[in-house]
C-alpha cells in the first residue's frame, strides 16, 4: 500500500529522530533534527500537499532551526557540556520513558490498525490555491487566533527590545541599559 | 537613499575615464634622475676609482648592508672589496649623502630581482661602472692635498703650494 | 524536455560551475573598468584564463582542516552552501519549453526553501571553525539571513498575488504584457535588497568583514572548500539575478531575439548591477543593516502586499 518514496521519507525521518536523542553535541542533533523536517517535508510531497512541504522548509528547517542553531553558538557549549550529555544517556535515564512510550504506541497501535486506510497509493495533489481556501474559508477563525497571538508576541517583543533610558544610538535593540 | 544612486550612477560613469594603471614590463615608468635605485660605485674622469674606502657608507648606512676594507697603494687609498647587500639595503640614499668623493651613488634602476638571495650580494665588480656618473668633472684627487703620482703636495686645484718649513722669508 | 537524469545533473554541474568561475574573472575585469585600471589581463586573451589559473591554484592548494574544528560539520559547510544554490536553479525557466529540471507548481517557495538552507552553509561553517572571529561571522550571517529571507518572501508575494501562481513559468507568462517591475515597483527593490544581503554581496557581506572578521565564517577554510564558498556565492548572483529576471523582467520574453538570449541577457545585466553595487557602495554597520531591514524593509513589503491586494480586489469584478 505505501509507495516507496513515502517509506523512505519514513525510515529517515525515523533514524534521524533518533539519532537528534542520541548526539551528545548539541549542534549535532540540531541537524538531524534539520535532516527529520526535511524528510517531513518530503512527507508531505509524496501525499500531495507540496505546498505545506515547502512551508515546512522555509519556516521550520529554514528559519526555526537556524535560530536554534543561533542560540546554540551563542552558549558556548565545551567539553563539560557534552559529557554530561552522555551522562544522561544512561539507561537509568531513558529507559522508564521509553517503556511508558512503548505502552503508548501499544495502546494506539490497534486504533491505528482499525483506522480505514487512507492509501497515499494516488493521493490529489493540494496546491496553494486550495489551503488559502481553507484557510480562509471554515478555518478563518483559527487564523485570526493565530494572528492575534503573533501580533501579542510581536507587541511584547517590541515592548521589551524598547530602548528605555533613550542613551543609545536609537537603532540597536536595549543598547542603552549596558552603561549605568 | 538619493546619495546612494549618485554614488552608483558616478561610478558607472567611470566607465568611460582612462585607466591610471601603466602597464609596468611594457610602458616603463619615467624615472627622475636623482630616483634612488640601484647604488653604483663611479670613476673620477681619469678612469681611476673615486671610492677612498673611508668608511662614511657603511657607518651612514641604517641597516648596515655596506663592508668594505681599505687597501693603499702610491698614496691612493682604494677600497680592497667593497661589498653591498641589496637583501638589506632600503634604499634610502644616506650612502651618497655621506661620501665625501661622489664616488657611490644612487641609480634610477631599480630591476634588479633575483631567484637567489646570494646573488643580491654585490661585490665590487658588480657595482664598479666605467664612467663618473652625476658629477662628470670631479675628481676627488685633483681637489685633495693628497700626494699621488703626477700630483705633488699643493699642485690641486686651488691649492697653495705647501710652505717651506725651512726657510725664514715671509 | 526528457533528458536522462544524469546527462542534466552534468551539464548543469559543467555550466554553472564554468559560470561561476567565470565571473570571478568578469567581476574582477568589471571592477577595474570602474575603478580605472585594468584587473586580471595577463593569462590568456584579456585574462580570461586567470579563472582558470585561479582554479588549478585553489585546487592544488593543501586541504587542511584546523585541528580544534568540528571535523563532520566543517567538511559539510560548504557542500550545504554550494548544493542549495545549485538546487535552485532547478525550478528556474529558461525559456517557456525548458528549464533544468522541469517546472514545479510551487517553484518559487522551492527556491526560496533552498534559499533558507543556504544559511547552514554559512552558519555552520562558522560554528565548526570553532574560532572567534568564525563563530560572529556566523551569528552575524544567521541574523542578516534569516531577517532579510522574510523581505524577501513578502516582496515576491506582490507577484505572486498578480500572477495568481507560485509556477515560475505561470509568473513569466503572466508579464507577457507588461513586466512586473512596472505595477511591483517596490517589491522589486525590497527584493533586490533581500537578494543582495541574501547572498551576502558586498555591501551587504557583513558575515565576511574582512576588515574587523578576517574573513567572517571562511576564516579556517583554505584550498577547495574555500573555493566551494566562493563559487557558491558567485553561483548565488547569478541565481538572484536569474530569479530578479523572471519574477520583475518578463524572463524570456522580448521581441525579435531568441527567447533563451534573452533571458541569459536580462541575467547579465543585472550581474553587472551587482557587481557596480560591489563597485560603488561602502559596507553599512551592522545595526544599520538591522534597522534598514526591519524598520523600513518590512514595511515597505507589508504596504506593497497591501496596496497590490487592495487594487487586485477592486479590479476584480462582483
Amino acid at each position: 500500500m505505501p509507495d516507496l518514496p513515502f517509506l523512505l521519507f519514513s525510515l529517515v525521518a525515523a533514524a534521524a529522530a533518533i539519532m537528534v536523542v542520541t548526539r551528545p553535541i548539541a549542534v549535532h542533533a540540531l541537524l538531524y533534527l534539520v535532516v527529520v523536517l526535511l524528510a517531513l517535508a518530503g512527507l508531505f510531497f509524496a501525499l500531495g500537499a507540496p505546498f505545506a512541504a515547502m512551508l515546512e522548509i522555509i519556516i521550520y528547517a529554514g528559519a526555526v532551526m537556524v535560530l536554534f542553531v543561533f542560540v546554540v553558538m551563542m552558549l558556548n557549549l565545551g567539553r563539560p557540556d557534552r559529557d554530561r550529555e552522555r551522562h544522561w544517556m544512561a539507561p537509568a535515564v531513558w529507559i522508564g520513558p521509553s517503556l511508558l512510550s512503548g505502552l503508548l504506541l501499544a495502546a494506539l497501535w490497534p486504533a491505528l490498525r482499525a483506522a480505514p486506510p487512507a492509501g497515499p497509493g494516488s493521493p490529489t495533489v493540494i496546491g496553494p490555491e486550495a489551503v488559502g481556501i481553507m484557510l480562509y474559508g471554515p478555518y478563518v477563525l483559527s487564523v485570526e487566533l493565530a494572528s492575534f497571538l503573533l501580533l501579542a508576541g510581536l507587541i511584547s517583543a517590541f515592548h521589551i527590545g524598547r530602548d528605555i533610558r533613550g542613551t543609545g544610538t536609537g537603532t540597536g535593540t536595549g543598547t542603552g541599559t549596558g552603561d549605568a | 537613499m538619493f546619495g546612494t544612486l549618485r554614488t552608483l550612477w558616478l561610478t558607472f560613469l567611470h566607465m568611460g575615464h582612462r585607466r591610471e594603471t601603466v602597464g609596468y614590463p611594457e610602458h616603463k615608468p619615467p624615472l627622475p634622475p636623482r630616483y634612488r635605485g640601484r647604488i653604483i660605485l663611479s670613476r673620477d674622469p681619469d678612469g681611476m676609482e673615486r671610492c677612498v674606502a673611508c668608511n662614511l657608507c657603511a657607518v651612514a648606512c641604517p641597516v648596515d648592508c655596506i663592508s668594505l676594507q681599505k687597501a693603499e697603494q702610491d698614496g691612493r687609498w682604494y677600497p680592497e672589496y667593497f661589498r653591498i647587500n641589496f637583501s638589506r639595503c632600503i634604499f634610502c640614499g644616506l650612502c651618497e649623502e655621506a661620501c665625501p668623493t661622489y664616488a657611490i651613488q644612487l641609480t634610477p634602476d631599480f630591476e634588479m630581482s633575483e631567484y637567489l638571495r646570494s646573488n643580491l650580494v654585490y661585490e665590487k665588480e658588480d657595482l664598479l661602472i666605467s664612467g663618473p656618473g652625476k658629477y662628470p668633472d670631479y675628481s676627488f684627487f685633483n681637489v685633495a692635498g693628497v700626494k699621488i703620482p703626477g700630483k705633488d703636495k699643493g699642485e690641486a686645484e686651488r691649492e697653495a703650494p705647501p710652505v717651506d718649513l725651512h726657510t725664514l722669508l715671509p | 524536455m526528457t533528458a536522462p537524469l544524469p546527462v542534466i545533473i552534468g551539464v548543469t554541474l559543467v555550466v554553472l560551475l564554468g559560470l561561476a568561475t567565470f565571473l570571478t574573472w568578469f567581476e574582477r575585469r568589471l571592477l577595474g573598468l570602474w575603478q580605472d585600471r585594468y584587473g586580471p589581463n595577463r593569462v590568456g586573451p584579456g585574462g580570461l584564463l586567470q579563472a582558470v589559473a585561479d582554479g588549478v591554484k585553489i585546487l592544488f592548494k593543501q586541504d587542511w582542516i584546523p585541528p580544534f574544528a568540528d571535523r563532520a560539520v566543517f567538511v559539510l559547510a560548504p557542500a550545504i552552501g554550494m548544493m542549495t544554490v545549485l538546487l535552485s536553479f532547478g525550478v528556474i525557466p529558461v525559456t517557456a519549453l525548458w528549464s533544468i529540471a522541469g517546472t514545479l507548481d510551487v517553484g518559487l517557495l522551492f527556491v526560496l526553501a533552498m534559499m533558507g538552507m543556504g544559511v547552514y552553509g554559512v552558519v555552520l561553517a562558522g560554528w565548526a571553525s570553532n574560532s572567534k572571529y568564525a563563530l560572529l561571522g556566523g551569528m552575524r550571517a544567521a541574523a542578516q539571513m534569516i531577517s532579510y529571507e522574510v523581505f524577501m518572501g513578502l516582496s515576491v508575494l506582490g507577484v505572486v498575488m498578480q500572477a495568481g501562481s507560485f509556477n515560475m513559468r505561470d509568473i513569466v507568462l503572466a508579464q507577457s504584457g507588461l513586466w512586473f517591475v512596472v505595477p511591483q515597483a517596490l517589491g522589486c527593490a525590497v527584493f533586490l535588497l533581500a537578494g543582495i544581503a541574501e547572498t551576502h554581496r558586498l555591501p551587504f557581506d557583513l558575515p565576511e568583514g574582512e576588515n574587523e572578521l578576517g574573513a567572517g565564517f571562511h576564516t579556517e577554510y583554505s584550498g577547495m572548500k574555500f573555493g566551494m564558498f566562493f563559487l557558491a556565492e558567485y553561483a548565488g548572483i547569478v541565481l538572484v539575478s536569474a530569479l530578479l529576471a523572471t519574477l520583475y523582467l518578463g524572463g524570456w520574453q522580448g521581441p525579435l531575439l531568441p527567447p533563451a538570449l534573452w533571458f541569459a541577457l536580462k541575467t547579465g545585466m543585472l550581474v553587472c548591477l551587482f557587481i557596480l553595487l560591489r563597485a560603488a557602495l561602502p559596507r553599512p554597520r551592522y545595526d544599520q543593516l538591522m534597522a534598514l531591514g526591519w524598520k523600513i524593509l518590512l514595511p515597505l513589503s507589508l504596504l506593497n502586499i497591501a496596496a497590490t491586494g487592495a487594487i487586485l480586489l477592486l479590479r476584480t469584478p462582483g
